[in-house]
């Protein structure tokens, strides 16, 4: 056990049953960048039990990994967690966190406890050049705002899919950290993970479904084209408050806001506060029955016809791509 | 049973969005302004149901701002609530606007402060999360059911990939989002009703700032939609994969 050394740029690594989240793999390739802007080097952190390799983390620019491997960690108490993140933080200058769930119940907590500056939803590295701002996003996707952090400590909760994974070969040193671990006030009594489905946040194609697919018993060829291309399945607002989708795959403004690489929209008519949840999607693909649907206005591709003689030729032609 | 709400004032989810002044301002002018979604239809909703169950409960608003937040200060005394603070301060920085809900929260001592997931206008999904760690209270973020058992909360929040339920004793924080209540619509006798409710307004404690906003950039515009035939969809799977790469 050793305590932690002088160093700069501190990655909290989340983690779910054992299993790093590809979240904090972009945390911590953007770590690394920062640690190398700033001329030094970075180091993560990781709580609970691991089964994952997290010396493999040396392959995301991370020099040593600090493990907390107490099983009490598997639970996730806000508290308890930001009080062994300050402790790892005590000679951090900078802490990056990914800006999923985990990350903006503990961020703000740390905050405050480290007098820290927070930049939650930052989308690209800090500009150095006149003091330390960090852009994020703002008007829920509709705008970027440049934070300037004036605290000695800053920390950065990264977007998630708005930094992209570098790998740079190389294995972490792994040391346990030495850490006081309060009794959590939280008793997790319940986890229900949604299994064998992608994470909506964490994909890189989303196929969703609007009030366009007439009805529930239409989602196959939703779900169908998302199997193929191994991607998470979305919906706009009024699906789910008619409860055709589950309220969790509603992306948009009062949603989850996401940034895959590919958006397919199908039978969305893209009302602003829908295109505020993906206008960040690096290729939107519309398919809509209505030429003036706005959607259009925010594509890259689009086919103006009806969803239902139109997705089954898709469904094929992604079929035959991919050799199926 | 208290509850302390907070209140968020933001533009509406309709309005156009754009900067002034060198794009350090946003500009204002003719922006509708609502509560927002999250504190008005999740935080607050959810407390006047649990007053609803218990008539014992004080539901209390506070809002950080100038004088022209209290039209939505107002509104949601419509909806429910008992009497609201309004703390006379303009701060785009979470920690200072935190710090003056803190120490409202702490002169109150409530059972439960709740807050909405976020703002939608600036995203920081950090008030209640700043306000439970000034308060050294837990804090469980984005919840989409909350109910109490006895002297404690049984709260279900999102998590990545699912939800988890947590019991948690009070006082306790919660950022709240969709599923936690449904969206109501004042009704005449709560909009007269707020007109004669308490607002009080006090002046700000002494709080540092942590951040600025140096500026704004709106996204680049799109170069155009390509349009396919609907008579060779095959065709938007081609470009998908040669063109976009992205399949």
């Amino acid at each position: 056990m050793v305590k932690l050394k002088n160093m700069s740029v501190l990655v909290f690594i989340d983690q779910s049953e054992g299993h790093i989240k590809k979240s904090s793999f972009e945390a911590a390739s953007y770590g690394a960048k920062v640690a190398e802007q700033l001329g030094t080097t970075a180091e993560a952190l990781i709580l609970g039990s691991v089964t994952d390799d997290v010396a493999a983390l040396g392959n995301y620019g991370i020099k040593k990994v600090y493990t907390v491997a107490d099983a009490a960690l598997n639970s996730f108490d806000a508290q308890v967690y930001t009080k062994i993140i300050a402790q790892a933080a005590a000679n951090s200058d900078i802490i990056v966190f990914s800006n999923t769930t985990t990350g903006k119940a503990v961020a703000p907590r740390l905050s405050v406890k480290l007098k820290a500056g927070l930049v939650s939803g930052a989308v690209a590295l800090p500009d150095t050049s006149n003091g330390f701002t960090v852009k994020k996003t703002v008007f829920s996707g509709k705008a970027f705002a440049n934070i300037s952090v004036t605290t000695a400590k800053k920390i950065i909760a990264l977007n998630p899919n708005s930094f992209n994974i570098i790998t740079t070969g190389g294995t972490a040193a792994v040391e346990p950290f030495a850490a006081t671990i309060d009794a959590a006030k939280v008793t997790v009594t319940n986890v229900d993970l949604v299994k064998g489905e992608i994470p909506l946040g964490e994909a890189d194609i989303v196929v969703s479904g609007g009030r366009g697919l007439k009805g529930p018993e239409n989602w196959g060829m939703i779900t169908e084209l998302a199997q193929l291309l191994g991607a998470a399945t979305a919906c706009s607002r009024p699906v789910a408050d008619i409860n055709w989708r589950p309220h969790h795959e509603h992306v948009g403004q009062t949603g989850l806001a996401i940034a895959p690489n590919l958006y397919i929209a199908v039978g969305i008519s893209g009302a602003i506060q829908h295109l505020a949840g993906v206008n960040r999607s690096k290729v939107i693909v519309v398919i809509n029955k209505d030429p003036e649907a706005p959607f259009f206005k925010a594509a890259d591709y689009g086919i103006v016809g009806d969803a239902f003689e139109v997705m089954p030729k898709i469904i094929d032609a992604v079929k035959k791509l991919k050799g199926a | 049973m208290k509850i302390l709400v907070c209140i968020s004032k933001t533009p509406d989810t309709t309005a156009k969005i754009a900067f002034s002044d060198n794009n350090t301002k946003f500009a204002a002018d003719g922006v509708q302004w609502i509560i927002n979604p999250y504190d008005e239809w999740y935080a607050l909703v959810r407390a006047i149901e649990l007053k609803e169950a218990d008539a014992s409960t004080a539901i209390h608003l506070i809002t950080v701002g100038g004088a022209d937040t209290e039209p939505i200060i107002r509104k949601a005394l419509a909806l429910g609530g008992d009497e609201a603070i309004r703390v006379n301060a303009d701060s785009h920085d979470s920690f200072y606007i935190a710090s003056q809900i803190a120490e409202i929260a702490r002169q109150g001592s409530y059972d439960l402060i709740f807050t909405g997931k976020e703002t939608i206008d600036y995203n920081g999904s950090s008030i209640g999360g700043m306000v439970a760690e000034l308060l050294d209270m837990p804090y469980i973020s984005h919840a989409v059911k909350f109910n109490l058992d006895g002297g404690a909360a049984v709260v279900t929040r999102e998590i990545d990939g699912g939800e988890e339920t947590d019991k948690v004793g009070l006082p306790v924080a919660v950022s709240c989002q969709k599923g936690m209540a449904e969206q109501r619509i004042p009704n005449m006798k709560g909009i007269m009703g707020a007109r004669s409710k308490p607002l009080k307004v006090v002046e700000p404690v002494a709080a540092e700032t942590y951040t600025s906003i140096a500026s704004f950039d709106l996204p680049p515009a799109k170069a155009g939609v390509k349009l396919i035939s609907a008579d060779t969809p095959e065709e938007l799977v081609r470009l998908l994969h040669e063109e976009a790469k992205a399949i």
